[in-house]
């Protein structure tokens, strides 16, 4: 690949283009495909090998079925707790009270859900969930099909759009968005992997459905693919992201290797114990215990590891004992899970337990949405919609998730959100909206980065800036962080910046060259990991997933609000919470105990 | 014969720069803990940017790395080391039969190919209920050990009669697929599946050989559902002789 030029680069014309074939991608490219619209996913990798498809536990939804009185404002009471009140209270209504419809059509498009006897969808608890607004104690309100959910809701997306003929640009890496003057999205430059062909995606609707970006940490159950790359490409175009301090570490990361271990396992019954054996959440949340909010428990274990009750030889884990469940139950409720212990713990949970550690998980912030998938930027503190730009899912930050996200949410935000965009996009295009065309020079500054990339003769090595920045973000932007500790951090960023920017690749071969993907795959989790890092410094409280030692409380009078990151001026400002849903009474914030 | 180093041969081409594809030796120390062979070649790629593979998950559900380790069609990320070991010594190639796009890298158009050939999403034109269609735990069970295949290409890839008619023999792995939905009660074209499979290519060209069964990495057993394919095509054809009869 040489230098790439705008007179030789080819131009493919869409109305829809949708960046990434996970499940909020190929469930907005579902709904597009049956417009009629000309639409196509642009995936880099084949779309079932995407991260949805490790999801396990299952998709939270008020369906009523383990229990026929569940509603759906119970639903949304737990998620805008589980958020730590700074969830948008519209998007959360939304979330939960369209998801049934968007669950029902999973079912109806042939997802192999698990069953209770009377034939309906199977349901298991999950952390945080409550009947009657918190006083009609735990609920089960997850669907589920066994432990591969994510796999059967993935393939069940693809083999649906398969059926109305979608396409599919698989294997094409999107490298930057594309800009006209009046700052309105045009589409993306591409290339294809299996030949290095280059091309200009031009489309009146650019949808970011990227997924997140867990690899910026050492130590994560996301997916290698995970680098946030539809995030990354709406910084480098000047576009705010935001709430991203807020990292969930999932309790139960398989020690060592990383891989998830689903929550379901202590919603079937499963518990934590420390070297002593003891059941230790029962001190940490009295009345849910194990099942507390997972950003309670990741804190919990971190704690009895640090006061030295710890597991294994070093103290540096915690056991998740399943024995107790027994074979059948294990075998028939969790079997993805005893597979991936043996392979991956060298331990089989009918017998023994599992060690787990908080692990890197998920990213509640992203690319700011309204719930129509329309991405916004600020403009004198006020939201100001980008013409040509939408998001969907982990990607972006609608807000459901707010400080924590409850478990089993994130599939529901991709099908319910993904859903609504392709729905946005639809009307608006079909009643005449889009946006100008870009220029040659418009198209020359996205494709900057990539020519630079491609004439590199020297400079660092990718796999080693990688480590050093997985590293950084690990060591001062964890579970606990602290002002001079992140200071620490932010220092060492900056001088990352420098080797991010002058990366050396040596590979300059057109063919599958996965070293070109991966060095563009650093510079985009860079670019998430400066925001992550610049947002936790400035939010000087603790709430959620963001627990600083030097701020150990929560503080409404200054913090109850969204931060938002200018990637510009690198400067982090403040949004207001909605508060405003329109079917029910807001929640108002209180003191969030389990 | 190696000591502490462990010898990798690994499958090598591009396209761009060999006439025809080698095995290229890479001598490492021997990693002091058992890895996964994905692992290994993440430390091979480290000091060789050149060298292709494909990987996600790394945890055995995506389906990405297939691959041939030492002879035999496995996943990488969920293969460890210490079980491929030969004398010191680890053989890696790509999928056998599919056209090789770079190193470990296949073509795997003609197995999507297959995949979409057989149709493979639920069928049931009735106007579905506002809510879920029922299903019983006891049909929902007869969908195990068939919906989580990762389409990983293991198995059509160790078949005989895939490498010999992968235009026209389905092949294992969508013929898995083919009786995930033959099997599942919501699904109401069970007559026109069975007739787009009644050729004698599609599913008769299976031997019974059971490599697919023998490298599944998620232990499913395609040539089961092959059997039960054909016993239903077997009492289809009975059916239609009858009625015909009638």
């Amino acid at each position: 690949m040489n230098n790439i030029f705008t007179n030789n680069i080819k131009k493919i014309e869409f109305d829809a283009l949708i960046v990434g074939g996970g499940g909020s991608g190929m469930r907005a490219s579902l709904e597009l495909a049956k417009s009629g619209l000309k639409t196509a996913v642009v995936s880099k990798v084949f779309p079932t090998r995407s991260h949805t498809v490790s999801a396990q536990g299952g998709i939270t939804c008020a369906i009523a079925s383990a229990d026929p009185n569940d509603d759906w404002r119970w639903h949304m009471y737990d998620t805008v707790k589980g958020a730590d009140f700074i969830g948008d209270q519209d998007a959360i209504e939304y979330l939960c009270s369209e998801g049934p419809k968007a669950v029902f059509e999973l079912e109806h498009m042939g997802l192999p859900f698990s069953r209770f006897e009377n034939g309906r969808i199977y349901q298991r608890p999950f952390g945080g969930q409550s009947k009657d607004f918190g006083k009609g104690g735990q609920a089960a309100r997850t669907c589920a099909a066994a432990d591969r959910t994510g796999h059967a809701l993935l393939h069940t997306l693809y083999q649906n759009n398969v059926k109305e003929g979608a396409n599919f640009l698989n294997e094409w890496f999107a490298v930057d968005l594309v800009k006209n003057s009046k700052d309105e999205v045009t589409g993306v430059i591409a290339f294809s992997i299996e030949n290095g062909e280059v091309a200009y995606l031009k489309a009146q609707a650019t949808v970011l459905a990227t997924g997140g970006a867990g690899r910026i940490y050492a130590s994560t159950t996301n997916a290698l693919i995970n680098t946030g790359d539809g995030l990354a490409m709406a910084l480098r175009a000047g576009f705010p992201a935001q709430d991203m301090e807020m990292w969930q570490f999932h309790p139960t990361g398989i020690y060592g290797a990383g891989s998830l271990v689903t929550e379901g396992c202590r919603g079937e019954g499963g518990f934590l114990i420390n070297k002593d054996g003891e059941r230790f959440m029962e001190r940490y949340a009295p009345n849910v215990k194990d099942l507390a909010g997972r950003d309670v428990v990741a804190r919990s274990m971190v704690l009895e590891i640090l006061e030295g009750r710890g597991c294994g030889d070093k103290n540096d884990h915690i056991y998740l004992k399943l024995d107790h469940l027994g074979a059948e139950v294990l075998n028939s409720k969790l079997p993805g899970i005893c597979e991936l212990s043996r392979t991956f713990a060298h331990v089989d949970p009918i017998y023994e337990p599992i060690p787990v550690v908080p692990t890197c998980h998920y990213m509640m912030g992203g690319t700011p949405t309204n719930i129509s998938g329309q991405a916004f930027t600020r403009i004198n503190d006020k939201d100001h919609l980008i013409p040509g730009l939408f998001s969907a899912g982990e990607a972006a930050c609608v807000s459901v998730h707010g400080a924590n996200r409850l478990g089993g949410n994130s599939l529901l935000d991709l099908v319910v959100f993904g859903r609504a965009t392709g729905k946005h996009i639809q009307s608006e295009l079909k009643s005449g909206g889009g946006v100008d065309s870009a220029t040659k020079s418009d198209i020359e500054k996205s494709l900057e980065r990539l020519n630079k990339l491609n004439d590199s003769s020297n400079g660092h090595d990718p796999a080693d800036v990688k480590k050093e920045l997985q590293e950084c973000m690990q060591n001062y932007f964890g579970v606990f962080r602290r002002g001079e500790f992140m200071k620490k951090g932010l220092d060492q960023l900056s001088e990352l910046k420098e080797k991010v920017d002058n990366l050396h690749l040596k590979d300059k071969s057109d063919a599958f060259n996965t070293s070109r993907v991966e060095a563009i795959e650093l510079q985009n989790l860079f670019e998430v990991a400066e925001s992550t890092a610049i947002s936790a410094y400035q939010r000087t409280e603790s709430r959620g997933a963001h627990a600083r030692d030097d701020y150990p409380d929560r503080d409404d009078e200054n913090w109850l609000c969204h931060t938002i990151y200018d990637p510009i001026s690198k400067k982090v400002s403040k949004r207001g919470v909605n508060f405003e849903p329109n079917k029910v009474e807001a929640f108002p914030p209180k003191v969030r105990t389990y | 014969m190696f000591g502490n180093k462990l010898k990798v041969s690994l499958y090598r081409y591009n396209p761009e720069e060999d006439k025809f594809p080698y095995m290229k030796n890479y001598i490492i120390d021997k990693p002091e803990r058992d890895i996964m062979v994905l692992d290994l070649l993440h430390l091979l790629k480290e000091e060789d940017q050149s060298i292709s593979y494909r990987r996600s998950c790394r945890e055995g559900v995506c389906g990405s790395d297939g691959m041939n380790i030492n002879g035999k069609n496995g996943l990488a990320c969920i293969t460890p080391i210490s079980s491929v070991i030969k004398r010191n010594k680890i053989e890696l190639r790509p999928l056998p039969g599919l056209p090789v796009i770079r190193d470990l890298v296949v073509d795997m158009t003609e197995f999507y190919a297959q995949y979409e050939k057989i149709k493979p999403f639920l069928q049931n034109e009735t106007t579905a209920p506002e809510q879920e269609r029922l299903q019983s735990p006891e049909e929902r069970d007869k969908l195990d050990g068939l919906y989580e295949c990762i389409l990983c290409a293991c198995c059509s890839t160790s078949c005989p009669s895939f490498w010999w008619n992968p235009d026209k023999f389905v092949g294992p792995a969508a013929l898995l697929q083919a009786y995930r939905f033959l099997a599942d009660s919501r699904d109401l074209k069970t007559q026109e599946r069975l007739e787009a499979l009644s050729d004698p290519f599609s599913v008769y060209r299976c031997h019974g050989i059971m490599n697919c069964v023998n490298v599944c990495p998620k232990g499913l057993n395609p040539n089961k559902a092959i059997g039960e394919i054909k016993s239903m095509l077997h009492k289809n054809k009975k059916d239609i002789i009858v009625s015909d009869g009638v």
